[in-house]
């Protein structure tokens, strides 16, 4: 009957949002009056999630399993479901889970909600609130079945931290070659860089900065800050920066706790796909740049000068606060 | 190669989002609707392998009488034909299900759909119509090769890209970086005339369970004010973020 998740990890460490999940299943299992089972894959240390909620821990490690594929992923988390009896499996928002995540609510003939944002308004009928119509409204949304599947929002629920520890046993769910059809023959990753997907800061330029020439002072400014770079549509369009960087409705969603827009006017599609960040700011010359209609703070100025300032400034302040 | 596309009739992303019904219903009133732009990446790849490798390409929509004026944008930007499953799209199960059936009935070996929908964000019709078909599935796809039955795509991961190789028959969640964004097309006016003579079908949906509801709808509080700080005052900004957001 306990609630279930997928503890994601990279090179043998717990993402943060692994450790957001624990955090958001204990509370769902509390008022479930259950406990929380973690499947892991590939991690050697499970003894932080118990930090954070979880009670017991399904070690899957199978060589096999090394690069993600979501089918045989979606059929470790499905056998871990059916292991545990669950009712209610919650997944990340990360890229691979919600990769996985539809596969997990068929297999578990389960209904399935993404973007969740909330506690569940009640356990039944199991209501929980999601984020639509790319931020412009939330959905009210009833899972109906016996098994529910739900997909949290980054960030939206945070860390909370618990007494108690995780019994941890191995698992070896049955996978097949079918799990395997597909190849993975090659991986880009930037190393050594925060990713959008990962950071807690976002720094986005925009048309503003006039050309690629002048992204020293962002690249700056995302460095003191630890925080991932971003772009506009029409920069990477333009070619300016990568369009890995393009954020935006049709570029990669924010969810960070801080997103600082640089020269971004704010179109209506790129507000939809950054305004899940918790505090936006917006460094703009034109006052009635509509990114001031959803930033919390924001200075009219030119970014030329109030960039290099404000990074000089905060490695003052970082090193005061050091 | 017979590609089938699956469509997604979604309100502009400029539109006013409201809600009717005692905030039970999505309020269509005044919406100017669009083919999903992930869907439109996808859709634009297809007629790519169409005119350089030779396929056919059928455009399918769930939903009713209204979402045709989207079905005919497709046909008239170059798909040769349309199915419409004439049912409300409950639920992304639901959908998946009927499309499961179209694919079935219509032997298609490729079928791209668009990662997420702009309406109700589900991100979750594809994957599941590849669970129902027991196809393989590659979503978040940026680039998408077919050579005979063999599959080579890229997929978007946090932090970077992966390359997937793979056999037909396979469901494709497309996205941006399917197509570059100066091949998307507007219809012109050959294309729209052409698109009234083209078949579009309709067919009865099959018994599928509904698996979620939204019960209501709500629009997020209204927002406070920006706080303006001098660009002057860099100070203040940094004391703004560092006590009162605490983001820093």
């Amino acid at each position: 009957m306990s609630v279930l998740i997928y503890a994601e990890s990279a090179e043998g460490k717990f993402k943060k949002v692994a450790l957001e999940l624990a955090s958001y299943a204990k509370k769902v299992a509390e008022s479930l009056g259950t406990t929380v089972t973690a499947v892991t894959v590939n991690a050697s240390d499970v003894s932080e999630l118990g930090k954070y909620g979880v009670d017991k821990v399904l070690k899957v490690t199978n060589d096999k399993l090394a690069t993600f594929n979501a089918k045989a992923y979606a059929d470790v988390i499905k056998q871990a479901a059916q292991k545990e009896g669950s009712k209610v499996v919650v997944l990340s928002s990360t890229t691979d889970s919600l990769y996985a995540a539809p596969i997990v609510a068929v297999a578990l003939n389960a209904g399935f909600a993404t973007n969740v944002v909330a506690l569940p308004e009640s356990t039944s009928p199991f209501v929980v609130k999601r984020n639509s119509f790319s931020t412009k409204a939330f959905s009210h949304t009833e899972l109906t079945t016996d098994v529910k599947v739900i997909a949290l929002a980054k960030n939206s629920f945070g860390l909370v931290e618990a007494t108690g520890a995780a019994a941890a046993e191995d698992f070896a769910p049955s996978l097949n070659d079918a799990d395997f059809s597909l190849k993975v023959e090659g991986v880009e990753k930037v190393s050594g860089k925060v990713t959008i997907a990962d950071a807690d800061v976002v720094v986005s330029g925009g048309r503003g900065l006039k050309g690629p020439e002048n992204w020293k002072m962002i690249e700056d400014l995302a460095e003191v800050l630890g925080g991932a770079l971003a772009c506009s549509k029409p920069v990477s369009d333009l070619g300016w920066r990568s369009h890995e960087e393009h954020v935006g409705q049709t570029g990669k969603p924010v969810a960070a706790n801080l997103y600082i827009a640089v020269g971004i006017s704010g179109a209506i599609q790129h507000i939809a796909g950054v305004n899940s960040s918790k505090v936006k700011v917006a460094i703009n010359t034109d006052a009635e740049a509509p990114f001031f209609k959803v930033a919390d703070y924001g200075i009219v100025g030119d970014a030329f000068q109030v960039v290099p300032q404000l990074v000089e400034k905060l490695k003052e302040f970082k090193a005061k606060n050091a | 190669m017979k590609i089938l596309v699956c469509i997604s009739h979604v309100p502009d992303t400029t539109s006013k989002i409201n809600f009717t019904n005692g905030d039970t219903a999505f309020d269509t009133n005044g919406v100017q609707f669009v083919i999903n732009p992930n869907d439109e990446y996808s859709l634009t790849r297809a007629i790519w392998f169409k005119e350089k490798q030779g396929a056919t390409v059928t455009v399918v929509n769930v939903g009713g009488a209204d979402t045709e004026a989207t079905l005919r944008k497709a046909l008239a930007i170059g798909a040769d034909e349309a199915i419409r499953v004439n049912a409300d799209p409950a639920d992304g199960m639901y959908v998946a299900k009927q499309l499961a059936e179209v694919v079935k009935n219509g032997g298609f070996d490729l079928v791209l759909a668009g990662k997420e929908s702009l309406d109700y964000n589900g991100g979750m019709v594809p994957g599941m119509l590849a669970a129902f078909l027991g196809y393989d599935f590659i979503n978040s796809c940026e680039g998408l090769e077919i050579e005979g039955t063999s599959v080579k795509a890229i997929r978007q991961i946090d932090g970077g890209k992966e390359t997937i190789s793979g056999k037909l028959p396979i469901v494709i969640g497309g996205q941006k970086g399917l197509v570059d964004e100066k091949d998307l097309r507007i219809p012109n006016m050959r294309g729209i005339m052409s698109a009234r003579t083209k078949a579009l079908a309709v067919v009865e949906p099959v018994g599928a369970e509904v698996t979620t509801k939204d019960v209501k709808f709500e629009k997020p509080a209204a927002k406070s004010a920006c706080k303006m700080i001098s660009p002057d005052n860099i100070d203040e900004l940094i004391s703004l973020l560092h006590n009162e957001a605490k983001v820093i």
